[in-house]
């Protein structure tokens, strides 16, 4: 790790101030991807600021149709909340299924969505139901947020404060994983709910999270895994690596849509 | 340089240490306690688990600072008054350990995972151990003594 400086605020108004003091600022949330990025020099903040010390960013709490979940909130919380279970246990599973249990008890909602990794989880779960971004500047939707790889809609200084997740009526997550690393080689997740049919795949776009039209659109007709059995993705602009090829991940995004619908029920 | 506190095993330790100091090498390197280990340095292995207000983290991927005020527990604070920890003597009866390199990790994640899990069963062991790794492959018997020390501790 290069040396920077550090510093925990108490407040969001402090880090806020923190943030537009500093040359090359970088938060710090939980820390399950900073820090392994930082250990292999892949970033060299000016400055790290920790969120993990304001207490207003970990809650969870349910209101009218929706969860609204503190952006310091951890993957653990967010797994045993007896309120996401209830309502959507879609969520709560997703949850539960990042990582480890030790990276479930420091990884944070709002570093997962902020760092955009295209094999990340809570992306998925975003542009899957719908969900609305606050920050300290304004309100962003799901759709209008992950702009890339590793790049979102926040500007500099710009912090995440909650994410908002309205109730599905149906709705399931399901990731083929990677043997070796466990992150996503395609995570699907589907759900319908006030605002339709979503299907929001992650894992596979070299862009990052992304939504199936296709499949939405025969899903709002008939909700069943056959529905989605011959709705294939096209492979251009899908990873390609030594864990799969494009195909090879075409082909299971539809696999892992069909179980989806399957959980969903 | 930060000035970082917090209490480890009960009693108090502060060091003046460079904002970058990761939470094992303050454990290991200012406090001596040896016992956490470093495997793989990437997050993965486990073997650098301790209990950080009462939760299992991977202390190799956690900076001293983020433990600011936090009460962690090692593999050395286990023990008391010379008597081992029902998890230690589960892992010494059932054979839990081979090399033992991975075995404090082990241990630590052990005990976080029987005291979120009431009426603990082998599948969810398995699971559970998602994030530690034994080199020496000896997961039956780690999963045995888990088990046995999950009944023991009812």
């Amino acid at each position: 790790m290069y040396q920077f400086n550090y510093e925990r605020p108490k407040t969001l108004a402090d880090a806020e101030a923190l943030l537009g003091k500093a040359d090359d600022p970088k938060i710090l949330a939980g820390g399950q991807t900073l820090i392994p990025t930082l250990k292999q020099r892949l970033a060299m903040p000016s400055d790290v600021i920790d969120i993990g010390g304001i207490k207003d960013l970990d809650f969870i709490r349910a209101e009218g149709d929706a969860i609204m979940i503190g952006a310091a909130t951890r993957h653990a919380t967010v797994a045993q909340s007896a309120d996401v279970k209830k309502h959507n246990p879609a969520l709560a599973a997703l949850a539960g299924g990042i990582g480890d249990p030790a990276v479930r008890h420091m990884g944070t909602i709002g570093g997962s969505i902020a760092n955009n990794d295209p094999a990340a989880d809570y992306p998925a779960a975003c542009l899957g139901l719908d969900a609305k971004i606050h920050t300290t500047k304004r309100l962003i939707e799901a759709d209008e947020f992950f702009k890339g790889m590793f790049e979102t809609a926040l500007q500099d200084g710009e912090i995440i404060k909650e994410v908002t997740f309205p109730h599905p009526e149906k709705a399931a997550y399901m990731k083929f994983r990677n043997p070796a690393s466990r992150y996503a080689m395609v995570g699907v997740f589907v759900s319908r709910g006030p605002w339709g049919v979503r299907v929001a795949v992650t894992g596979a776009g070299q862009n990052g999270v992304f939504r199936v039209n296709d499949m939405e659109e025969a899903l709002s007709k008939n909700w069943s895994p056959e529905a989605v059995a011959g709705i294939k993705v096209p492979a251009t602009g899908l990873n390609s690596d030594l864990h799969g090829s494009a195909e090879y991940r075409a082909h299971l995004v539809t696999v892992m849509a069909k179980r989806a619908v399957a959980a969903a029920g | 340089m930060p000035v970082v506190s917090m209490t480890v095993n009960g009693k108090p330790a502060s060091a003046d240490v460079e904002a970058r100091t990761l939470l094992v090498q303050f454990i290991r390197e200012q406090l001596g306690l040896t016992g956490t280990h470093v495997g793989c340095d990437t997050s993965q292995c486990g073997a650098c688990v301790v209990h950080v207000d009462g939760r299992a983290v991977k202390s190799c991927t956690m900076l001293a600072a983020q433990a600011e005020g936090a009460e962690v527990l090692t593999i050395e604070g286990l023990a008391k008054n010379g008597e081992l920890h029902p998890v230690q003597a589960a892992f010494r009866e059932h054979h839990g350990l081979q090399c033992g390199f991975c075995t404090p990790g082990m241990i630590m994640t052990a005990i976080d995972m029987i005291r979120r899990n009431p009426g603990l069963d082998e599948e969810t062991v398995r699971e559970e151990l998602e994030g530690n790794i034994c080199r020496c492959t000896g997961y039956h018997n780690i999963v045995k003594a888990i088990l046995a020390a999950s009944q023991e501790m009812r």
